[in-house]
């Protein structure tokens, strides 16, 4: 271990913020400077994440890395506590990646009412909020980047989003600030329960040693805060409204990245803190997953906004995600986190397209669009490569996600009912049918036939440099895990059979 | 020897790396891409080729009935391994594999070569190639994969490339329906797929591996239960993929792409690909539906569905106007006999079936190509477009007798020894109902196939045949046609009595233990099956060449003609899928969902925010203002101007939202608080 490696993941959360400090200092009216100062922040930030990358140490993959254990809060004993393990390795680069191909993409194009110094700004502070909460090893640490992440996000939409941004930003707001009350509360009931420490792996250790009634309560509370955020069907309801008046920018972070925290939060704390509960928990997760795969595409079917179509099938792709949770099994979760990273590139693919559309055409009202194979092929080409991506295409990576989350509902963990996970596989499996309706059938009417009128003699310019330079890692990345799926799998599995070992030791 | 065959992952390797290049470079070349996708099948089949003999060159082991040859099974790396399973991809070689190798490259070769012309000029040409080798790639991947899941994949490849290429005119919409109709009706088979592979991953004590599952299949190691629900479940996928009654409705609309896509479609890949399944995972069905047990009752789902297949298929040929949809409809009928084959226990019949018909199928598609292309302008219409084309276009005319031939089964010709294997499969073993059900279908057949040769070659030339001066095809497509006539003509004879090359071919480990019956050459049921193809070929040339029998028969009986319209109507089946499944799928479920979402649940959110302000309201009004001192009033909602960035904040309500949310977060909390301290 080198100098660096002390300090290396401690900049990777906070280097964002420096930037977003540099951008600040700059005068308004130089936006090139501003552009410029926030893509070399982000570049720099990856390259540490690179660094990252390079560095790990993929034979242990379960255990904590880079790993910094300082003093912070002393009074409620926090500490500032970061490491990362095989699990939040790929979504905190998925994180850095993400907000590179960000900035990138808004280059040109800033949403009204522009103002670039404050969007970027904005943006780099959100990534101070997502690397820390993937690099937190500390209850409070985790919950401070956990909430630092709305505010950037209330703004992003509450000022650059569409007609309905006042509605959506406060119900974005709310509806998770209300989660995550019960969150911390469920962070301090841990507190006095599990041996007056914040400390994830140290509460990790002791785990059920808290009584199994109280650990149910404390998962309830934990169960809300971060199914808000997944989010679970019924509580799913912000999400559409967010994406529909997000900027692209903002839905792309949302779905890339912001929904994972939750999904994360299951794998990082309530399910090894709380192992017991997680699995009578188990079930009712399983059951509210596969109805929102079911519920997201039939919502799916009934719309007519592309942007609101492509937050409905989130809810559906996230089930996939829970449900894989839900099995408390190896496979299920190394499905889970690749879920997570493969609904990021493509959910996120499927934003920019949206986006990209919108600026062409004015309008996302998908009975409006029409052929857009003809006027702009590229762009049309690359919307049928992540339809199917998002189909869960062998091949392309959201199949990693979806088949084994599918294959490991068949044998759930050692005293989950059997039966009862097995109907949730057949309906999950229904569900990549109606995934395959509401992609193709949104894509038929959107790319096949030819131009409709009000648009047939407007010019319609295809897929320009930033998009392409924003998309094309995106895009080959889509293939590359699809194709070779290891690289993920060999990162994550380590990790997570330290999180299922509770389950195995119960008698499977 | 040894080494071409662990390195034939290259035969589906080349398809996909000429896919790539297609896609990448392919615009940029001076024949548009073609070149490559044509030059890489060569490769390809030439390697296929090979193959087949270093596998017939495989010294066999054992003796008898229990004589096989050690099949190929070679990894190539990890896939991936998760929680303890190391999952490979890899590639398995045996007689099954060689066969389809060879049957796949060839087809797909002579099918890109005819296309070079036929698609001349196409808007999507390159396109076209790029996604054509694809395509076969993914049928190749299949054939040559080792584990369930690569065959999962091989087979998705297909759906989306016949989604491509069923959809290549997308334009009309009639064309992307057809497209999206095939992608979802196989696709709903397809959750048969993923259910069956991963009950039978756990059953197989967690792996893939296609040869191991077979193998402790049938030697018992399974529970009965799990080997049963993974065998049907895998063949809901089987009658999805393989156009199996009652999901065989796509394949006639998949006349909408172009015709050598037809040709590949259902001669060497997609349709097949249910077929070859069963036949590769065939210890499973053996023993899960127990075909070949002492005593069976006779029946199983198999065979019934096969046969069924056969029999309303076959019907539905004798309505077509469309001289595609008769072919659509007699690959549909066909398919059903290798599954009935596979059902009743002929394996070697129903894979040799697979071999024969892949030639003569491609032959009369490619047939009914060279019609449209240069005898009918354009048109499939056998009624309106065609008739007396024989003297026009004399080579294509002749292969596509040779093909039909074939395929009614006469002898010498190919369909004869492959359906008349699983026909003595049939009888042999006991499911002499399917002996009979067959023997209809191939009266049937032999009697459609009469109807489409009269009807595009015979009688008076009519529409486009008559105006637009027909002429023969060129060579890139009179070649193909001649090969494959050829072959529709001799291939048969492989598995002729004392030549039997074909069962040596497949001289499979796996089964070789299992005990699953070869059965030789029977004179009589070749006769019979003879005698009831000429029989049927003698009533069709009856009834349409020389207009005997009742005709109008349909308009004067009131029975007959609801028969008919029942046949025309394609038995309602497209009616009950498309009007009543997929429109409620559609519309009204979702709209109702979307109700749901919008009225109740998001209702509730709205509710408590409303709610919320009306306390905070209260609070701020009743409370704050009156009661508490005005020096305080206000004082923390006095945002209420608005910033210019934080416009949204406004009029308080955030703060009242806020406020009240929390008051409800705070309530909920303290009750979480009280139990968890209790």
């Amino acid at each position: 271990m080198n100098g660096f490696d002390h300090w290396a993941l401690t900049a990777a959360v906070f280097l964002p913020l420096v930037g977003a400090v540099l951008v600040g200092l700059v005068p308004k009216t130089d936006e090139t400077l501003q552009k410029a100062i926030a893509l070399v922040t982000s570049l720099v930030v990856l390259a540490d994440g690179a660094y990252l990358l390079a560095r790990f140490d993929y034979g242990n993959s379960s255990a904590l890395q880079f790993e910094v254990n300082r003093h912070w809060i002393d009074a409620i004993n926090s500490r500032y506590h970061i490491g990362i393990d095989g699990i939040s390795l790929p979504l905190l680069l998925l994180s850095m990646f993400i907000t590179v191909l960000c900035v990138i993409y808004s280059w040109d194009h800033f949403p009204e009412p522009h103002n670039p110094k404050a969007f970027l700004m904005l943006m780099l502070v959100l990534e101070v909020g997502m690397n820390g909460t993937f690099a937190a090893q500390d209850l409070i640490l985790f919950f401070v980047f956990f909430e630092l992440v709305l505010l950037p996000m209330y703004f992003m939409i509450g000022v650059w989003g569409g007609a309905n941004r006042q509605y959506a930003s406060i119900k974005f707001f709310l509806f998770t600030l209300f989660g995550s009350a019960l969150m911390i509360l469920g962070f301090l009931a841990l507190y006095f329960k599990g041996g007056q420490t914040f400390d994830i792996p140290t509460l990790i250790n002791q785990g059920g040693a808290i009584a199994h009634a109280t650990q149910l309560w404390i998962f309830a509370g934990l169960f809300m805060g971060f199914a808000i955020k997944v989010p679970m069907f019924p509580f799913h309801t912000w999400l559409p409204d967010a994406h529909t008046e997000a900027p692209t920018v903002g839905s792309v972070i949302l779905a890339a990245i912001l929904l994972k925290l939750g999904t994360y939060g299951f794998i990082r704390i309530a399910i090894p803190i709380l192992p017991e509960a997680a699995k009578s928990w188990a079930p009712w997760i399983g059951g509210l997953a596969v109805i929102g795969i079911i519920y997201g595409a039939l919502a799916c079917l009934a719309q007519k906004d592309l942007k609101r179509l492509i937050a409905f099938s989130s809810v559906a792709h996230m089930g996939f995600v829970m449900l894989g949770i839900a099995t408390l099994t190896s496979y299920g979760i190394n499905a889970a986190v690749f879920g997570m990273v493969a609904h990021g590139l493509i959910t996120g693919m499927l934003f920019f397209l949206a986006g990209s559309i919108q600026e062409r055409f004015h309008t996302r009202e998908i009975s409006r669009l029409g052929g857009l194979l003809v006027q702009a092929p590229q762009l049309g080409w690359i919307l049928g490569f992540c339809a199917m991506a998002s189909l869960g295409l062998p091949g392309l990576a959201g199949f990693w996600g979806e088949f084994p989350a599918i294959l490991s509902s068949y044998q759930p963990a050692a005293g989950l009912s059997e039966p009862l996970f097995r109907f949730y596989m057949v309906v999950a499996s229904v569900g990549t049918v109606f995934a395959a309706g509401y992609l193709l059938w949104m894509y038929q009417r959107t790319a096949f036939g030819v131009p409709k009128e009000e648009f047939e003699h407007s010019h319609i310019h295809d897929v320009h440099g930033p998009e392409w330079i924003a998309w094309a890692p995106l895009l080959a990345l889509i293939v590359v895990l699809g194709v070779y799926p290891h690289l993920l799998f060999h990162v994550t599995d380590g990790a997570v059979n330290t999180v299922t070992a509770a389950f195995k030791a119960v008698g499977n | 020897m040894n080494t071409l065959l662990r390195n034939a992952w290259l035969i589906p390797a080349i398809p996909v790396l000429s896919f790539v290049l297609i896609i990448f470079f392919g615009k940029r070349l001076p024949k548009k891409g073609s070149e490559i996708g044509v030059a890489a099948l060569g490769i390809s089949l030439v390697l296929s080729i090979a193959t087949a003999v270093a596998w017939i060159s495989r010294h066999p082991v054992g003796e008898g009935h229990e004589k096989f040859r050690h099949a190929v099974d070679h990894n190539l790396f990890t896939w991936f391994s998760m929680g303890g399973t190391d999952v490979r991809f890899g590639i398995h070689v045996d007689g099954l594999t060689v066969t389809m190798l060879f049957v796949v490259t060839l087809v797909s070769f002579l099918v890109h070569v005819f296309s070079t012309e036929y698609m001349k000029g196409d808007r999507r040409y390159t396109h076209f190639f790029a996604a054509l080798s694809l395509f076969t790639s993914g049928m190749l991947i299949l054939v040559t994969a080792a584990t369930t899941l690569q065959m999962i994949l091989g087979w998705e490849i297909m759906g989306l490339c016949s989604f491509m290429l069923i959809g290549h005119w997308w334009e009309e919409q009639a064309n992307s329906d057809a497209a999206l109709k095939a992608f979802f009706t196989t696709r709903t088979g397809d959750i048969g797929l993923l259910v069956g592979v991963s009950v039978l991953f756990f059953a197989a004590d967690r792996t893939f591996n296609a040869a191991k599952i077979n193998e402790l299949a049938l030697d018992g190691h399974m529970s009965h239960w799990a080997l049963l629900m993974g065998a049907t479940a895998l063949f809901v996928a089987v009658i999805g993929k393989s156009a199996q009654f009652p999901l065989h409705t796509w394949l006639p609309d998949a006349m909408a792409g172009p015709t050598p896509v037809s040709a590949l479609i259902h001669a060497a890949t997609m349709v097949v690909a249910g077929v070859y399944l069963v036949a590769r995972m065939y210890g499973v069905f053996w023993s899960a539906f127990s075909i070949g047990a002492e005593g069976h009752a006779g029946v199983n789902p198999i065979a019934i569905i096969g046969g069924i297949t056969i029999l309303i298929a076959a019907a539905l040929a004798f309505v077509q106007a469309d001289i595609k949809k008769v072919l659509a409809y007699s690959t549909v009928s066909q398919l059903g006999y290798m599954i009935m084959g596979l059902g009743v226990g002929a394996w070697t019949g129903a894979v040799f079936h697979i071999f024969t018909h892949a030639f003569f199928k491609a032959g009369l598609f490619l047939g009914a190509g060279s019609v449209s292309h240069s005898g009918s302008h354009h048109s499939f219409d056998m009624k309106k477009d065609m008739g007396g084309l024989k003297k026009h276009m004399p080579i294509t005319y002749w292969t596509f007798v040779v093909c039909s031939v074939a395929l009614a089964g006469l002898p010498i010709l190919a369909g004869f020894w492959s359906k008349d294997e699983i026909l003595l499969g049939a009888g042999s073993n006991g499911y002499t109902a399917f002996l009979v059900v067959g023997l209809i279908g191939a009266a049937m057949t032999a009697a459609y196939m009469t109807r489409c040769v009269y009807l595009t070659f015979h009688g008076e030339a009519r529409g486009n045949a008559a105006e637009h001066h027909p002429h023969e095809s060129p060579p890139a497509i009179t070649g193909p046609l001649v090969v494959l006539a050829s072959l529709a003509a001799v291939s048969g004879l492989l598995n002729a009595p004392g030549f039997e090359l074909f069962g040596k071919l497949n001289l499979n480990e796996v089964f070789a233990h299992a005990g699953i019956p070869e059965h030789h050459f029977s004179l009589l049921y070749a006769g019979g099956s003879t005698l009831i193809a000429l029989l049927g070929i003698t009533a069709g040339f009856l009834w349409y060449f020389r207009q005997l029998g009742p005709h109008g028969i349909t308009e004067r009986s009131r029975l007959l003609r609801a028969g008919y319209v029942f046949l025309d109507q394609k038995y309602f089946l497209d009616v009950l899928y498309t009007d009543y499944i997929i429109g409620g799928i559609k519309g009204p479920i979702p709209r109702a969902v979307y109700w749901f979402n919008q009225n109740v649940l998001d209702g509730v959110v709205n509710g408590v925010g409303v709610g919320a302000r009306a306390v905070a309201n209260f609070v701020y009004d009743v409370i704050d203002q009156k009661i508490v001192d005005g020096a305080v009033n206000g004082a923390g909602f006095s945002a209420e101007e608005g910033g210019s960035v934080l416009r949204v904040i406004q009029n308080g309500r955030v703060q009242s939202y806020a406020a009240v949310m929390f008051g409800v977060a705070a309530v909920s909390a303290l009750a979480l608080a009280l139990i968890v301290s209790r």
